[in-house]
């Protein structure tokens, strides 16, 4: 197994601009680090000359505080569009609704069915082992047609509105080759939204320190071509 | 003349004595510094501790299957045992003890030109307090269940449910009990620090005048006011969702190992991360400034240059406390807040970078030209300087939600804070223990082995917390028990990092074999190592002045040459003697005209 220092290939629509961003960062304060370093060298090595002066130190400190405040204003500036354009809104409504839920040590992900709309859960309900690990009330009519999966099945180049829940403690959804990550939460739904652009298969891990099975709590996204999708949809059964 | 006074007149005759026949008087330690030795102990005797379960976590990562002496094949509960204990000793018992506490109270009193503290018994309490918080702490290895799993953040409701995992019932209750006594020792002993240097300074010692070790502790002692106040209230409240049935942190429904628990009302985990983190992001400037402040000094001290800049120094000082206050959020950019508060906290860690870039700034142009002595003590301080600048260097990154959104809880965090709360704070601890060795001891040192210890070290924390920077970049993410024989994609990219994980752990290995060195030179040079002369570095701060007289200070710390004198290289370092002065102390015993 090879490993690469840098981020696995990215698959997200977003993924390219956040892949630009860390590179730029990476660049900026690898080549900083070496500077620094550099003048610590030279500093200790050269021979001694005479004590820099008070009024040398516009030149020597407020020039390049003024410089560094600079360029963490613009890295900030332009990594806030990024954030904003990723999180500020919500999904488009026309976006794939999925629910992924978390619980020790296992992700299960629910699809609303061909009415598009999550039926009701309770977490008195919820039985792995009777083949209701999200707790679906079987009372509720928007529920019958909801079918849950044990891996996550992407269409490519369509918006995804993810629902975030835990059933227990705090859980880390996160894909790297999706560039995203956020935690799950028991008694609170999050929505995340982003578009697979290239289809594949990939990890998903937990994040969160969440108990003895935390390194194997791991599950696999297949991000399909549109009209495969399509296809496994409508193959599935509740 | 007092009882005190007497015989430090006597010790400092016989000081003048020794210097001219070579023997050797052990300085008589003063109360609060014995109490400093005492929290130095604790420190290290926690970091022993703390060290060995990082060097079996690095194994366990590398080899699962191995069997080791008396412990058997590790299950992945023991290795998050270990990940929460090693976090627990390490911030707290360490870096929270040695250079606040520890060192504060060995030379605080004598850079202020004072001889105690202002409050000695609430400084005594404090003490057995933190003693006491380490036995409660290391009972959880003997409890059924044995330590906590949740990591020393203690993520509720994992640290709320005794269900939810081994180790989260008693172990938990220890770790909760445990860590409020150390809230209550702490503060006390902040306190008195506070008081000691409002009250206690000689004449003259403006407030401009104090050395900036001084400075740090004072903001480093108000922080730990603010912060662990906090932290304790935190803790009563995660007791009360226990063991009384409130439900501040968890939600009115949990379903855990198939069975569902209630509770009236209903909480969100996210109060606890809010309280957690507003305490925990000042608590790593708690470990960090008492070192910035050190270097600084001992920048200068062994530059021979006076500190340029000294208020805007000060300054930062403040900056950095007050603005480490306002950060916590960006523990919590992918933990469910508003979006809108990723950015505000993205601005203000992005704000809090720049009074730690004017420090290296500052810290560079002191170095610029300086041709300092390498003696042990600068070495430390210029290797906390590299160390600090290239874990520095990854806070921007972070900051950043964006990017923290792929970050958030790789190695790549775990490398940023080992490399900069943990190295460089270590640094510091060992800077400031060669520094005022030969001062509490009367002996200096082993350069030679000093010199070993400081490349070995440095060069193989390299070695062991860079890697991580990018074995976090690939995805590795932190606390995983086991890297190897996962199934699947996601088995595949944690088993990548595998290789480089090799060389980390062989580096942490061969990390702390070298402090056996630092050990051995502790131990052989306090017994017999070569005689020091009262003030050994040519310091200008008050610890180093003669204690036999009432002291007056009478100018600024670090003034090695006046401005106006050419700091040629020979000039300064000729007759660095006791006879030449090229530079200027401190303390006078009288008034004198400036
Ligand atoms: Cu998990």
């Amino acid at each position: 197994m090879q490993f690469h220092w840098h981020m696995p290939a990215n698959a997200a629509l977003h993924g390219a601009a956040l892949d630009g961003q860390m590179r730029l960062n990476l660049a900026i304060f690898a080549a900083l680090c070496v500077l620094a370093q550099a003048l610590l060298v030279a500093g200790i090595l050269l021979r001694r000359g005479p004590q820099p002066l008070g009024h040398k130190r516009w030149r020597l400190e407020y020039v390049p505080i003024a410089a560094f405040t600079a360029l963490f204003f613009a890295l900030a500036w332009h990594s806030e569009r990024l954030w904003a354009a990723m999180r500020y809104g919500g999904a488009d409504p026309a976006a794939m609704q999925v629910e992924a839920i978390g619980m020790q040590f296992a992700w299960y992900f629910r699809y609303p069915g061909k009415d598009a709309a999550f039926g009701s859960t309770n977490l008195r309900l919820v039985a792995p082992g009777e083949g209701n690990p999200a707790g679906i009330d079987p009372a509720d009519e928007r529920g019958r047609d909801d079918f849950v999966r044990s891996a996550l099945v992407l269409p490519a180049g369509r918006e995804v509105d993810l629902r975030l829940r835990a059933l227990d403690v705090i859980h880390g959804f996160s894909i790297p080759a999706l560039r995203i990550k956020q935690n799950a939460l028991p008694g609170q739904v999050f929505h995340i939204h982003f578009t697979p652009s290239i289809p594949g298969e990939y990890s998903i891990l937990c994040t969160q320190v969440c108990g003895l099975g935390h390194y194997r709590m791991q599950a696999v996204v297949r991000v399909l071509p549109a009209a495969e999708f399509d296809t496994w949809v409508r193959e599935q059964r509740p | 003349m007092n009882r005190e006074t007497q015989s430090a007149a006597t010790a400092s005759t016989l000081s003048d004595a020794r210097h001219l026949v070579g023997t050797v008087v052990r300085p008589r330690w003063r109360e609060h510094q014995r109490i400093g030795l005492g929290y130095l102990g604790i420190a290290l005797f926690a970091l022993g501790i703390g060290a060995f379960l990082s060097l079996l976590m690095r194994v366990h990562r590398v080899l699962p299957a191995l069997s080791l002496p008396f412990l058997g094949v590790s299950r992945p509960e023991d290795y998050l045992a270990w990940v929460t204990m090693h976090g627990t000793l390490m911030v707290f018992f360490v870096l929270t003890v040695a250079p606040l506490s520890g060192f504060a109270n060995l030379v605080l009193p004598e850079q202020l030109g004072s001889r105690t503290m202002a409050l000695p018994l609430v400084n005594k309490v404090a003490l057995w307090l933190t003693a006491l918080a380490l036995l409660v702490l290391l009972a959880a290895f003997f409890v059924p269940g044995g330590i906590p799993i949740g990591g020393w953040s203690a993520y509720p409701p994992l640290s709320v449910l005794p269900d939810a995992g081994p180790g989260q019932a008693t172990g938990m209750d220890l770790w909760l009990l445990s860590l409020a006594i150390f809230c209550i020792a702490s503060t006390l002993g902040a306190v008195n620090l506070v008081v000691t240097v409002i009250r206690c300074r000689c004449a003259g010692m403006t407030y401009e005048r104090m050395p900036l070790t001084v400075w740090s502790w004072l903001v480093t002692s108000l922080l730990t006011v603010l912060a662990f106040s906090v932290l304790l209230a935190a803790l009563v409240m995660l007791f009360c969702d226990r063991h009384l049935g409130t439900a501040f942190f968890v939600p009115s429904l949990t379903w855990v190992s198939g069975a569902v628990q209630q509770r009236v009302g209903g909480g969100s985990p996210l109060l606890w991360l809010h309280l957690f983190w507003f305490f925990g992001h000042p608590e790593v400037y708690i470990a960090i400034l008492p070192g910035m402040g050190l270097v600084t000094m001992l920048l200068g001290t062994f530059a021979r240059r006076r500190i340029i800049g000294y208020r805007l120094m000060i300054g930062t000082t403040w900056l950095i406390g007050v603005l480490g206050l306002l950060v916590w959020g960006h523990h919590m950019f992918v933990a469910g807040l508003n979006p809108f508060a990723g950015t505000a906290f993205e601005v203000s860690t992005m704000a809090i970078a720049l009074p730690s870039t004017a420090k290296v700034l500052n810290w560079l142009v002191i170095l610029w030209r300086s041709r300092p002595k390498m003696q042990t003590p600068m070495l430390w301080a210029l290797g906390f300087v590299s160390i600090f600048v290239t874990g520095g260097l990854t806070g921007p990154i972070l900051a950043q939600p964006a990017l923290d959104s792929y970050l958030h809880n790789t190695f790549f965090v775990v490398g940023h804070f080992h490399l900069i709360m943990a190295m460089a704070a270590l640094f510091g601890i060992f800077a400031g223990v060669a520094y005022w060795f030969p001062l509490m001891t009367g002996r200096m040192l082993s350069e030679r082995l000093g010199r070993w210890h400081f490349w070995w070290t440095v060069f193989f924390a390299y070695n062991t917390f860079f890697p991580m920077l990018l074995t976090g970049l690939s995805g590795e993410p932190r606390h995983y028990a086991q890297l190897d024989g996962l199934a699947g994609v996601a088995g595949a990219l944690v088993r990548s990092t595998l290789p480089l994980e090799r060389h980390i752990t062989a580096s942490a290995i061969l990390l702390a074999t070298g402090q056996l060195l630092w050990v051995a030179n502790v131990i052989r040079s306090w017994r017999r190592g070569q005689p020091a002369t009262p003030n050994s570095w040519l310091s200008t701060t008050m610890e180093w002045a003669p204690q036999d007289t009432d002291l007056i200070c009478h100018r600024a710390p670090c003034e090695y040459g006046l401005p106006s004198q050419p700091a040629d290289h020979r000039a300064v370092f000729a007759d660095t003697d006791e006879s030449g002065a090229p530079f200027l102390p401190q303390w006078a015993t009288e008034p004198t005209a400036e």
